[in-house]
């Protein structure tokens, strides 16, 4: 029994330890290959990309944000922070005012000059596919000085990715998705990181990597490719038949679509944390298509 | 001499009353903001810096900007002999904003193909400098294209085919980079934000070198202003005087444009509001044009900031509508008194 509770004291004592952040001075590297020096992890961050928003709460340090961009919307209780603006039309005063000791954002050249020259920390990061999110992902975490937590993310967002994977059912395996990012039309192409999850639910794509990440297509081009199944927006996709043309395309009148309302159309296109949550959003939309006469 | 007496006295009366404007503008500027500053507040080091780095050179350089374009404009509107020139004619808006798209999108299309050690030049370039050297660009494009300024309406017709063209070239990169689309609409609206205190060094080191050069060059366009032929029998050379308005026509424009974007309607409308005021040879109009120019960019700046502040709105939209505001208030008096 005594020896029980000795081996258990001295569990906890390894767990504590392990608990406490091993903090040394770090030097990381941005996306922009410009070096950063922290002698402790920031304390008071901003984030001017939803994304990032998303990435530094879902690594448990969501009470570290002082302001976020206009977009950001998730989880709600960022809905609360400063909203500070779009990247473009940043509102550098009340960044400043904030006192933030790290500012974080996508790349935009005269943003981040700015507010580098008033005296700001600025860590740029972006994620354009899902090996970019995991290296975001790690990066963060690190800075944040929870090291083990970035691997752990993502191992958690690759298992939700691989049910969603279970979820597909079989006889749609290798089907051709068209995923409309914008109705100009744009498109997520099989190199996207969008066009990455549908390959790891076993899907294939309209659009080949070749084109591009978000290629702008000719109309013709998608009647030409006739998907197997249509993804957009649940508005866009109410419109889509009458487009030139489009109104023959199999996977319209065989009703082979999703259509994602606002907050899920916001979900899809981040390249952050939920990449698994939107794995499931897709799987479940597939597993829900009816199956064709 | 009775005319004349009204004349002085009503051009001091300008004068005066823009120096006023300004003065309390520029106070204004510095308490206006995003943040609520008070004087208690004033020894705060973040207040210091929110006033001394961000607000002051932000009105300065709104005032710069703006007496830039207005200058600009009266430039133009004595180089064309028509009321409704603009400084943008000659192709310098659409080369700054094709400029700045390349910039915008070279960072994005070599970034994902190429290394990003040789992206290093075109991140130092940076959009100030691009903007500038893309007015300038457009500008002699013209110039080339009309084979100098002989002609005052080949000048014209070139700059209305090169706006076009560099214009659809911008339209072109945006299609294959989207990713730049958004900051060329920001370039494209205005914005008086990032102006720091470099930027005011350049803004009013042009204006320094502008204004005794666009003096010199006043008696030039009082001449042209009785018509090119009256003016070729004073005995001015005229292919030369134009290429040298038009040269600083393009330095006033590429300057403003690289540090605030495309400013819509200042240009347009400085010029107009000093003749209808105090209607005088170009001696008084260029470096009074260039005073309203500052006055009504300052005023757009403390309006953008204050109206539905923490937010804040595009300059280049609020001097669009204060703009063509007056140009509307003037058709409609006109009308009126006809």
């Amino acid at each position: 029994m005594k020896r029980g509770w000795l081996g258990c004291s001295l569990l906890l004592a390894w767990l504590a330890l392990l608990a406490v952040p091993a903090w040394a001075e770090l030097t990381l590297r941005d996306d922009r290959g410009v070096t950063l020096h922290f002698d402790r992890p920031p304390q008071r961050i901003v984030s001017l990309l939803p994304s990032l928003t998303e990435a530094v709460c879902a690594l448990d340090a969501c009470s570290r944000l002082v302001g976020v961009d206009r977009y950001s919307d998730w989880p709600a209780r960022v809905l609360k922070l400063p909203r500070l603006g779009g990247l473009d039309d940043v509102q550098i005063e009340r960044t400043l005012a904030l006192k933030p000791d790290l500012v974080l954002m996508s790349s935009s050249e005269r943003v981040s000059e700015r507010l580098q020259a008033l005296g700001l920390k600025v860590m740029v990061l972006d994620s354009q596919t899902h090996a970019d999110v995991q290296r975001t992902l790690v990066l963060l975490a690190r800075m944040l000085g929870e090291p083990a937590k970035g691997e752990l993310l993502w191992v958690a967002i690759q298992q939700q990715i691989g049910s969603a994977a279970a979820r597909v059912p079989a006889r749609l395996r290798g089907r051709k998705v068209y995923y409309e990012v914008d109705p100009t039309p744009f498109a997520a192409s099989e190199d996207s990181f969008i066009g990455q999850t549908l390959k790891r639910l076993g899907m294939g794509n309209a659009v080949p990597a070749a084109m591009g990440s978000f290629p702008a297509l000719n109309p013709e081009y998608v009647v030409r490719a006739q998907p197997d199944i249509i993804m957009s927006g649940r508005a866009e996709l109410a419109t889509m038949a009458a487009r030139p043309g489009w109104s023959g395309l199999r996977a319209l009148r065989q009703h082979q679509t999703c259509g994602f309302d606002t907050a899920a159309s916001y979900l899809l296109v981040r390249p952050g944390p939920r990449l698994g949550e939107a794995a499931m959003l897709l799987a479940d939309c597939l597993a829900a298509l009816p199956p064709l006469r | 001499m009775n005319a004349e007496l009204v004349d002085s006295r009503r051009r001091r009366r300008l004068v005066t009353g823009m120096l006023l404007a300004a003065l309390l503008l520029s106070a204004l500027g510095l308490m206006v903001g995003s943040e609520h500053l008070g004087w208690a507040d004033l020894g705060r080091a973040d207040a210091q810096l929110i006033i001394g780095r961000i607000r002051a050179p932000r009105t300065l350089g709104a005032f710069g900007v703006g007496a830039l374009f207005g200058l600009a404009g009266a430039i133009a509107q004595g180089l064309f002999r028509n009321p409704l020139a603009d400084p943008y004619l000659l192709g310098s808006a659409a080369g700054a904003s094709l400029a700045v798209v390349l910039v915008l999108a070279g960072g994005a299309l070599l970034g994902r193909h190429v290394g990003s050690v040789n992206l290093a030049w075109l991140r130092q370039l940076g959009l100030v400098t691009a903007a500038f050297g893309g007015a300038l660009g457009g500008v002699l494009l013209t110039l080339v294209l009309a084979r100098g300024a002989q002609q005052t309406l080949r000048l014209l017709l070139a700059g209305v085919v090169v706006g076009v063209v560099l214009g659809a070239c911008g339209d072109l990169l945006t299609t294959w980079s989207p990713a730049a689309l958004r900051g060329r609409q920001t370039f494209m609206l205005g914005s008086t934000a990032f102006l720091d205190w470099a930027g005011v060094g350049w803004l009013f080191g042009g204006l320094l070198l502008a204004l005794p050069f666009s003096g010199r060059l006043a008696r030039a366009l009082d001449a042209l202003s009785l018509g090119e032929d009256s003016a070729s029998s004073l005995g001015l050379n005229l292919p030369r005087l134009r290429l040298l308005l038009v040269l600083l026509l393009a330095l006033c424009t590429g300057l403003a444009v690289s540090q605030a974007g495309l400013v819509a309607f200042v240009g347009l409308v400085s010029p107009h509001l000093v003749r209808r005021f105090a209607p005088s040879a170009h001696g008084f109009t260029l470096p009074a044009s260039a005073v309203a120019g500052g006055v009504l960019m300052l005023a757009a700046d403390v309006l953008a900031r204050g109206l539905i502040a923490p937010q804040e709105l595009p300059v280049g939209v609020l001097t669009a509508v204060l703009g063509g505001g007056y140009l509307l208030w003037l058709l409609h008096r006109r009308g009126a008194m006809r």
